[in-house]
């Protein structure tokens, strides 16, 4: 504490600001990104079981980044590289869009997004399998696996205009996610516009995902559980969720990070791991209440 | 004013509107009918502005409705569908404030006073008061009726499209919304809806619209129109001493 304010002595000062903090506000922006996402895609798809890890959003950006790691054409983090993984998110929420958009079922966008998300990560594994040397061998795999560790200022500001323009999306997406739920026809009726709000959500989620992968890898699930803890408090409403949904997506992925750093857990354990480890035993819990999904 | 002026309209590639031509004054109460199929849904869809015209014009205040945006369409012009899908659990009022939308996300705790005079009227209206706080999921059919009913009196606009809005009420309830329908039409509201129930029909004392077969086939005062000529032709209906009918020989 004393160190955030200056009142300590240098070390402890550089420790806390320059490697501590970035990895803080790294780890809250990723899951905040990630929550927001999550509540995002549930709304535009109308299905509580929509998530940008579960339906392969996650691992086409993790592609789009391997590939320029794989050829040496980008280094972790640069521009290059988040390019890559947001465009790559883009295109993954497209086919989603198209094999699954709004009310062709819980099960059809599942499939979807496991095909998806198979093919991707096939696609990772051949550029593990086909990779040069042990050495970026290793890189790869690391950087998949997911974490926030060693992130600095510059990551974080490198990530910050698009999680910014993500969010600016969101904002104009989220009325017309509210008219959607009547429907397309009703919400066209009451004055929203059906194909700008999916328009603004794909951009929206496809930025928020393709930053977050492209600073941490592959972190996934939060997209999922964030918004199932906070939807009860907001009636269902699938815009009043994203705020709620973001905090609690930063605020997860804060702790987890905490507990990692703090040698309560392995301090070698990745972020990503950890997620996987709590959240897919969550969205077996969600996906057998699907009963009563939208509640 | 709105003006039907000679509309087609598909569904695909099928025609279901053809040459339809009508005038609708504000203030009045039109009771759609016909037999399924007609294009009653449909009309009501052209009117909402969903659905385009293959031929033809609407005009509204003797503007081209094509030629709205969607925000300013919504102003003038409020629809009840016939199928009512409700993807999240909303609570009842919100659903009931998405009446009021207008690019925001409006909630029913969040509604200025204005908005929230206008859903609180809606849902007394309709009765939906009783349910304000609840999930839409917890009510029974006929209730979610009436919430979506209330939504769409909660609108400002000054012309009503209800596409079965009678359908799962208890007659009890039928009865307020004849009563509520008349008294909106008396406020100057333009009300056009679908119905089967001929009976409810002409206790609206409104006028009726005749299609069959997606051509306006007759249209008159509702303690008229349906005369016996038209049950037969169109219906395939005889009416009995009873109040009820049996299938035309």
């Amino acid at each position: 504490m004393a160190a955030l304010f200056g009142k300590s002595d240098p070390s402890t000062h550089i420790i806390v600001w320059d490697i501590r903090l970035p990895r803080a506000i790294a780890a809250f922006g990723v899951g905040a990104a990630l929550g927001a996402s999550g509540a995002a895609m549930q709304g535009l798809l109308q299905n509580p079981l929509a998530d940008p890890g579960v339906l392969g959003v996650s691992s086409a950006a993790s592609l789009g980044a391997v590939i320029t790691l794989y050829f040496g054409l980008a280094l972790p983090g640069s521009i290059l590289m988040m390019t890559t993984s947001i465009a790559f998110a883009v295109i993954a929420m497209s086919i989603l869009f198209l094999a699954a958009g709004p009310r062709s079922g819980a099960l059809q966008l599942i499939l979807a997004g496991l095909g998806l998300s198979s093919l991707c990560g096939a696609l990772v594994s051949l550029a593990f399998n086909l990779a040069p040397n042990p050495y970026s061998l290793s890189d790869l795999i690391n950087w998949t696996l997911g974490s926030v560790a060693n992130r600095s200022w510059r990551d974080v500001l490198f990530v910050l205009p698009a999680w910014t323009l993500g969010a600016v999306a969101l904002w104009r997406a989220a009325p017309g996610l509210k008219a959607l739920t009547l429907g397309d026809e009703t919400a066209l009726s009451l004055g929203a516009d059906p194909k700008r709000t999916r328009l603004w959500t794909v951009a929206a989620t496809a930025l928020l995902t393709g930053a977050s992968v492209a600073i941490a890898g592959v972190v996934g699930f939060v997209g999922l559980v964030a918004p199932h803890l906070v939807r009860r408090f907001v009636h269902g409403d699938p815009a009043a969720v994203i705020v709620p949904s973001a905090l609690t997506g930063g605020a997860l992925l804060l702790c987890a990070d905490a507990l990692i750093r703090s040698g309560a857990l392995d301090p070698d354990l990745k972020l990503g791991v950890v997620a996987a480890l709590a959240g897919a035993p969550a969205f077996i819990f969600i996906a057998a209440r699907a009963g009563s999904l939208t509640r | 004013m709105i003006r039907v002026e000679t509309i087609s309209a598909n569904l695909g590639t099928r025609p279901v509107l053809s040459r339809v031509s009508f005038d609708l004054a504000p203030g009045t109460l039109n009771a759609l009918i016909g037999p399924n199929g007609a294009g009653k849904s449909t009309l009501l869809r052209v009117l909402a502005g969903i659905l385009p015209v293959s031929a033809g014009r609407i005009t509204l205040d003797g503007q081209d409705i094509a030629t709205l945006k969607p925000a300013a369409r919504a102003r003038r012009v409020a629809w009840l569908p016939q199928s009512r899908p409700v993807a999240w659990n909303l609570r009842v009022e919100d659903l009931v404030a998405l009446g009021r939308f207008n690019g925001r996300a409006l909630t029913y705790a969040g509604a200025a006073p204005d908005d929230r005079r206008a859903i609180d009227a809606a849902l007394s209206k309709t009765g939906a008061d009783a349910f304000i706080g609840r999930p839409v999921e917890s009510l029974s059919g006929g209730e979610l009726a009436r919430v979506h009913l209330a939504r769409v009196f909660a609108s400002s606009a000054p012309v009503l499209l209800l596409d079965e809005p009678a359908a799962a009420l208890d007659l009890r309830h039928q009865i307020d919304l004849i009563a509520t329908l008349k008294s909106e039409a008396e406020s100057g509201r333009t009300i056009v809806f679908s119905a089967h129930d001929l009976t409810l029909v002409r206790e609206t004392r409104g006028r009726t619209l005749v299609l069959q077969e997606g051509r306006l086939v007759a249209e008159g005062p509702a303690r008229q129109i349906p005369d016996a000529n038209i049950l037969r032709e169109v219906f395939g209906v005889e009416a009995r001493n009873s109040g009820f009918f049996t299938p035309a020989i």
